[in-house]
């Protein structure tokens, strides 16, 4: 409890309370904290994957069926010292990480517009509610094998799945946090002279960030998700055809392989768009940040 | 408190800055149902002059400036600023909030600047403008704050330069004290008076605390239990300028505030009682 003081706690002098101990124990025991933690998750990473390894190698379970790590990291460093067989990795990277983006892009602007034009129009969003639910119920994926047929095996449908992924999130926050303005902020803007535009444009838009940003951060997944379920309903490039000839091949490793090239896209991503944000929203204080909406 | 006469209303230059006359407001409630927020509700301000309105919660005060910005129309009635009829948000109307209706994404000076900017400023002259009124509401350092970083009176100073940086007319206070504390809010009322003195504005500020009423106004307007309608208008013939932190003490604010109060008592117990009836039916057709 006193390693990081110089004192026996039995002879704790009256100064031992002073500010600057106060606050150097306070940051040690910060600093311990964080410590415990990253041990802790360290651990439990090294554990599962030593009883995943353990099981398979002692025959408790099938590595046929259910892969093994070493397989795994075998198995990634191949594709990428000796390409994959539809040619190099980085290459399949690169076309599902243009698809995931194109489509990304396209989708959240599409949605951000259209969310805020009916949010902002109380009854074209009464016209437009009840189609707006009946596609948000509809499960969109499937829509993958209308794009296959209509647009082909290249990067169209993709995208296409993509962005139809992409934009029932954003429009629906873009939506709600449109309706979600302030009425005392917008009233407020009105009487110091706003017209309708700079209504939208300086208080309406502004006040929808927050929800809008919020659900880019869960989209850009959505956008992972289509490209590359696209690739496996039908493709001749990409990670998502990677899945599907190791599928075919039954080499689970490959599976497990391909999933932890894509959590890795998908992470680098997340910490991209968590750098845009931070940049947007620097008004905010720090705790209203972190619930973000 | 007399109703105009019509020589008044054919010179507009001669009119009263704010005339409500006859005024009925109904509302459909979400339940469908019709409300009646006020009744027969009439009501002059003179140019210049200082009203405050005060009544039990609920009985529709902040409903008669939303009437005077143009923000909702009366139902029947009519309501004229200075001698013309209200269609649509009049510019020479200022209007400053219960709550925080600043912009959280903007910093002091955005914010101040915003009214100029709206109004076709361009951007230097909208910012040497709002830099000199937040020199006046005393926040010369914090311009480059934003609103969370402020404490609730200084950004209730951002809100008084903001609003009077557009130079109104008329200036419409909706409770703009009522969350601070005692102290800062003797301090803010003393700002406000400062403030307005010299610019000819009239004003009407709505409040439920009846001292803040009778020490900053020169008519106090007691407002019925819902629907509204006004009961009875008192004269404060007390001299100006007034301190704030003083004149709470005086012996003629004292026997001022307990005139109006035995108005008011009677209308507070009432507004008590409509009040529960209302919510003892909600929980009856709730439970039922």
């Amino acid at each position: 409890m006193t390693t990081d003081n110089t004192m026996a706690p039995t002879e704790r002098p009256a100064s031992d309370f002073s500010l600057d101990n106060l606050e150097r124990r306070a940051l040690a025991r910060q600093r311990r904290r964080s410590s415990i933690v990253l041990t802790l998750r360290v651990a439990i990473f090294v554990i599962v994957i030593a009883l995943w390894e353990l099981a398979t190698g002692l025959g408790w379970i099938d590595p046929f069926f259910f892969g093994r790590p070493s397989g795994v990291a075998r198995q990634i460093y191949e594709w990428m010292t000796e390409g994959t067989s539809q040619g190099s990795l980085w290459f399949q990277m690169w076309v599902t990480i243009e698809e995931t983006v194109l489509g990304f892009l396209i989708g959240s602007v599409a949605g951000i517009v259209c969310g805020i034009a009916l949010g902002r129009n109380r009854f074209l969003a009464d016209v437009f509610s009840i189609y707006i639910k009946i596609a948000n119920s509809i499960p969109r994926v499937v829509l993958g094998s209308i794009f296959i047929i209509s647009l082909g095996l290249g990067m169209a449908s993709k995208v296409a799945l993509a962005v139809v992924m992409v934009f029932f999130v954003v429009f629906a926050n873009a939506f709600q946090g449109v309706r979600e303005a302030d009425r005392a902020m917008i009233a407020n803007a009105q009487i110091l002279g706003a017209s309708p535009w700079q209504l939208t444009t300086s208080v309406v838009i502004p006040s929808a960030m927050s929800w809008i940003l919020a659900s880019l951060h869960v989209s850009f997944g959505f956008a992972l998700v289509g490209a590359v379920v696209g690739e496996f309903l039908g493709s001749k490039q990409g990670v998502g055809l990677l899945i599907s000839t190791a599928q075919g091949a039954f080499n689970a490793n490959g599976v497990f392989a391909a999933m932890i090239i894509l959590a890795v896209m998908a992470l680098g991503a997340e910490y991209i768009i968590t750098g845009i944000e931070n940049r947007i929203v620097r008004w905010k204080p720090a705790a209203l940040n972190e619930h973000g909406g | 408190m007399s109703h105009p006469s019509t020589d008044m209303a054919a010179r507009p230059d001669a009119a009263p800055a704010i005339q409500i006359t006859g005024v009925t407001r109904r509302f459909l409630t979400p339940e469908g149902t019709f409300n009646t927020a006020m009744h027969d509700f009439s009501l002059t301000v003179k140019r210049g002059e200082f009203v405050c309105v005060v009544g039990p919660t609920g009985c529709g005060k902040s409903t008669t400036l939303n009437l005077v910005t143009g923000l909702i129309t009366p139902s029947a009635g009519q309501v004229r600023v200075m001698g013309q009829p209200v269609i649509g948000i009049d510019r020479r109307v200022g209007f400053v909030f219960q709550s925080d209706a600043l912009f959280p994404w903007r910093s002091v000076l955005d914010n101040v600047a915003a009214g100029p900017r709206y109004r076709g400023v361009p951007r230097a002259e909208a910012n040497d403008k709002a830099r000199m009124w937040i020199a006046r509401v005393g926040l010369g350092a914090y311009e480059s704050l934003y609103p969370h970083q402020l404490s609730g009176g200084m950004r209730k100073r951002v809100a008084l330069a903001q609003t009077f940086i557009n130079e109104p007319e008329i200036l419409l206070l909706d409770e703009p004290f009522s969350a601070l504390d005692v102290q800062t809010r003797t301090v803010m009322q003393d700002e406000l008076l400062r403030l307005w003195a010299g610019t000819g504005a009239s004003v009407v500020f709505v409040t439920h605390d009846l001292e803040e009423a009778v020490a900053l106004a020169d008519q106090v307007v007691v407002l019925t239990a819902s629907p509204a309608t006004v009961k009875k208008v008192h004269a404060i013939d007390l001299p100006r300028p007034r301190v704030m932190s003083e004149i709470r003490y005086e012996p003629a604010f004292i026997e001022i505030a307990r005139r109006i109060w035995d108005d008011l008592r009677d209308e507070v117990t009432l507004g008590q009682r409509v009040a529960l009836d209302r919510t003892t039916t909600i929980l009856r057709t709730e439970t039922a």
